[in-house]
C-alpha cells in the first residue's frame, strides 16, 4: 500500500461575486492516495469548520463524472492532470508528497465566480434556451422506430451527445471560447432527422445567444477537446461552423 | 448586404475570412517561391529577371489585378487577426494563476499572434528592400543585383531566415486550421490536411531560406 501524502493546497478564495478574491494555502495532511480529489477537499474542509473557518466551495453532485458539476482548474488544467475524467475521477495517487497544488475557478468573463471555486454557468443555459432543442407535440409517446435511423447516424449524434456541459472547454480555451460546448449541442441534435427541421433557426440563434455572452471564437488549438471529459471530437465544431455558414445563406431575412 | 456584413463579421465569419484569406497567401507564397527559386540557377539572374520582367509587367492584366488583391486581403488578414485577438483575450478576463496549456495543444497554435506580427515587420522591411525600390522606384541596377547585395549582409539574411522559420510555424497551424474553419473535418481525411500542412509549412520555409543561404555562402568564398 502507498504511502499517505502531504500537501499543500493553494486555493482560490472569493467570498461573493463582488470579492475581488486571493489565494489561501492550506495543509492537506495524512492524505490517502485512494482518496478522490472531491474526498481530499472534503476532509480538508471539514478541519476548516471545526477551527470554525469558512469551508472551501466547490461544485459537485454526482460524483460518478456524469453530472459535469465539479469543473475546477487543477494545476493549470481544467479537471487535473488527466485527460477524459471529470475532478470526482480524479484520484490523489496522481500527486506526489509535499507537492503544491494549485486550485481555481474556471477563468472566462462569461462565467464569473460566485464563491470560491464555484462559477455561473448560466450562459450554458441561455444558449440552450435559445436553440438546442427540437419542436414536438406532447401526447401520446410515439410509435418507436417510425423513423429509420442508420446505426451510424445514432452513434455519431451520440458522440456529441455525451457533453456534460462541464465548461471546460471553455476554461482550457485560450480564447475562452465555448464552440466545443455549442457545437456539441447543435451537432447531437442535428444528426439525427428529429433535428434537422429546425438546424438553421438553431445553428444562427446558439451561435448569436453565444457571441451575446462573450465567450471568445474558436482559434482551432484544440485544447477543449483534448481536456474534455466527454472526449468530444473536433468534428462537432467543423459541423457547427457548416450549419451556420449554410443556415446564413439559406434563411430568407 | 447587411446581413452578409453581419456574417462575415460574427465570431465564426471572422474566422472564415481569417480562413480564406490565410489559403489565398499560402498560395501566394507557392506561386513566390516558384519564382524565386530561379535564384539559384547559376545564369547570372536571366532567367530570373525574364520572369520578374513578365511579372511586373503592366500589361500582365490579371497578374495586377491580383497583386492589388493580394494587398487588400493581406492587410485584412493580419488586421482582422489583431482585432481577433483582442476580442478573444478579453473573453478570458482574469487570467489563471497557474497555466499548462502545453497539455493540451501545440505552441504554434497558440502563438499566432506572436509570429503573424513578426512577420509583418518582416514583410514592410522585405517590401522596402525589393518590392519598393525595385518595382515602384528608380533603383539603379537590377533587382538580381539588389539580391546579391541583400544577402551579402549576415545580419539581413540571418532576420531572414528568423522570419521563415516563423512563418513555418505560422502555417503548420494555419494551414491545417484553415480547413477546419471551413468546417472540412473528417476521420478520413483530416490527418492527411495535418500531415499536408507540416509539409507545406516545411517546404515554404526550407525553399526561401535556400535563397540567403546560397548567397551568403557565395559572398563569403568570394564568388560574385
Amino acid at each position: 500500500m502507498a504511502k499517505n501524502m502531504n500537501l499543500k493546497l493553494k486555493v482560490w478564495r472569493q467570498k461573493n461575486k463582488e470579492d475581488k478574491g486571493r489565494f489561501q494555502i492550506y495543509d492537506a495532511t495524512n492524505v490517502s492516495p485512494d482518496m478522490s480529489f472531491l474526498e481530499m477537499i472534503d476532509v480538508v474542509n471539514e478541519e476548516l469548520i471545526k477551527k470554525g473557518e469558512d469551508p472551501i466551495a466547490i461544485d459537485h453532485d454526482c460524483r460518478e463524472g456524469i453530472c459535469g458539476s465539479c469543473g475546477v482548474y487543477i494545476n493549470g488544467r481544467p479537471h487535473g492532470p488527466l485527460r477524459e475524467i471529470t475532478t470526482c475521477q480524479l484520484y490523489m495517487r496522481h500527486f506526489h508528497d509535499g507537492q503544491t497544488i494549485v486550485i481555481e475557478p474556471w477563468r472566462a468573463a462569461a462565467f464569473p465566480v460566485i464563491k470560491d471555486l464555484i462559477v455561473d454557468r448560466s450562459a450554458f443555459d441561455r444558449i440552450i434556451a435559445a436553440g438546442g432543442f427540437i419542436s414536438v407535440n406532447t401526447g401520446g409517446a410515439p410509435d418507436a422506430n417510425a423513423i429509420p435511423i442508420t446505426k451510424d447516424d445514432q452513434e455519431w449524434s451520440l458522440d456529441a451527445a455525451e457533453c456534460i456541459g462541464c465548461g471546460a472547454c471553455v476554461a482550457a480555451c485560450k480564447n475562452a471560447s465555448a464552440m466545443l460546448f455549442v457545437s456539441a449541442k447543435a451537432s447531437h441534435l442535428v444528426r439525427l432527422p428529429q433535428g434537422k427541421i429546425e438546424r438553421e433557426r438553431r445553428a444562427l440563434a446558439m451561435v448569436a445567444q453565444m457571441e451575446k455572452e462573450g465567450f471568445g471564437s474558436c482559434t482551432n488549438t484544440e485544447a477543449c477537446s483534448a481536456e474534455c471529459p466527454k472526449g468530444i471530437s473536433m468534428d462537432a465544431i467543423a459541423q457547427l461552423r457548416r450549419e451556420y455558414f449554410k443556415a446564413n445563406f439559406k434563411v430568407r431575412k | 448586404m447587411g446581413w452578409f456584413i453581419k456574417f462575415i463579421d460574427s465570431s465564426l465569419g471572422k474566422k472564415l475570412v481569417m480562413a480564406l484569406t490565410g489559403l489565398f497567401l499560402a498560395l501566394f507564397l507557392l506561386e513566390h517561391l516558384g519564382g524565386n527559386l530561379l535564384l539559384l540557377i547559376n545564369d547570372g539572374g536571366e532567367a530570373f529577371t525574364t520572369f520578374s520582367e513578365v511579372m511586373a509587367s503592366p500589361y500582365n492584366i490579371i497578374i495586377r489585378v491580383i497583386e492589388y488583391g493580394l494587398f487588400i486581403l493581406m492587410f485584412y488578414h493580419a488586421v482582422n487577426g489583431v482585432r481577433l485577438w483582442f476580442l478573444n483575450k478579453r473573453s478570458r478576463g482574469q487570467a489563471y494563476e497557474s497555466y499548462n496549456p502545453s497539455a493540451n495543444s501545440t505552441l504554434f497554435s497558440r502563438t499566432m499572434i506572436l509570429s503573424g506580427s513578426i512577420i509583418f515587420i518582416f514583410l514592410v522591411i522585405h517590401l522596402r528592400t525589393f518590392f519598393f525600390p525595385y518595382r515602384l522606384g528608380d533603383a539603379p541596377g537590377s533587382m538580381y543585383e539588389g539580391v546579391i547585395e541583400a544577402f551579402s549582409d549576415p545580419v539581413y539574411s540571418g532576420f531572414y531566415l528568423l522570419a521563415l522559420v516563423l512563418l513555418a510555424f505560422h502555417l503548420i497551424h494555419g494551414v491545417q486550421s484553415a480547413f477546419q474553419t471551413l468546417g472540412l473535418n473528417h476521420n478520413k481525411y483530416t490527418p492527411f490536411i495535418k500531415g499536408f500542412g507540416i509539409v507545406f509549412a516545411v517546404v515554404i520555409c526550407a525553399g526561401f531560406a535556400s535563397i540567403p543561404i546560397y548567397f551568403l555562402f557565395r559572398s563569403m568564398s568570394g564568388g560574385m
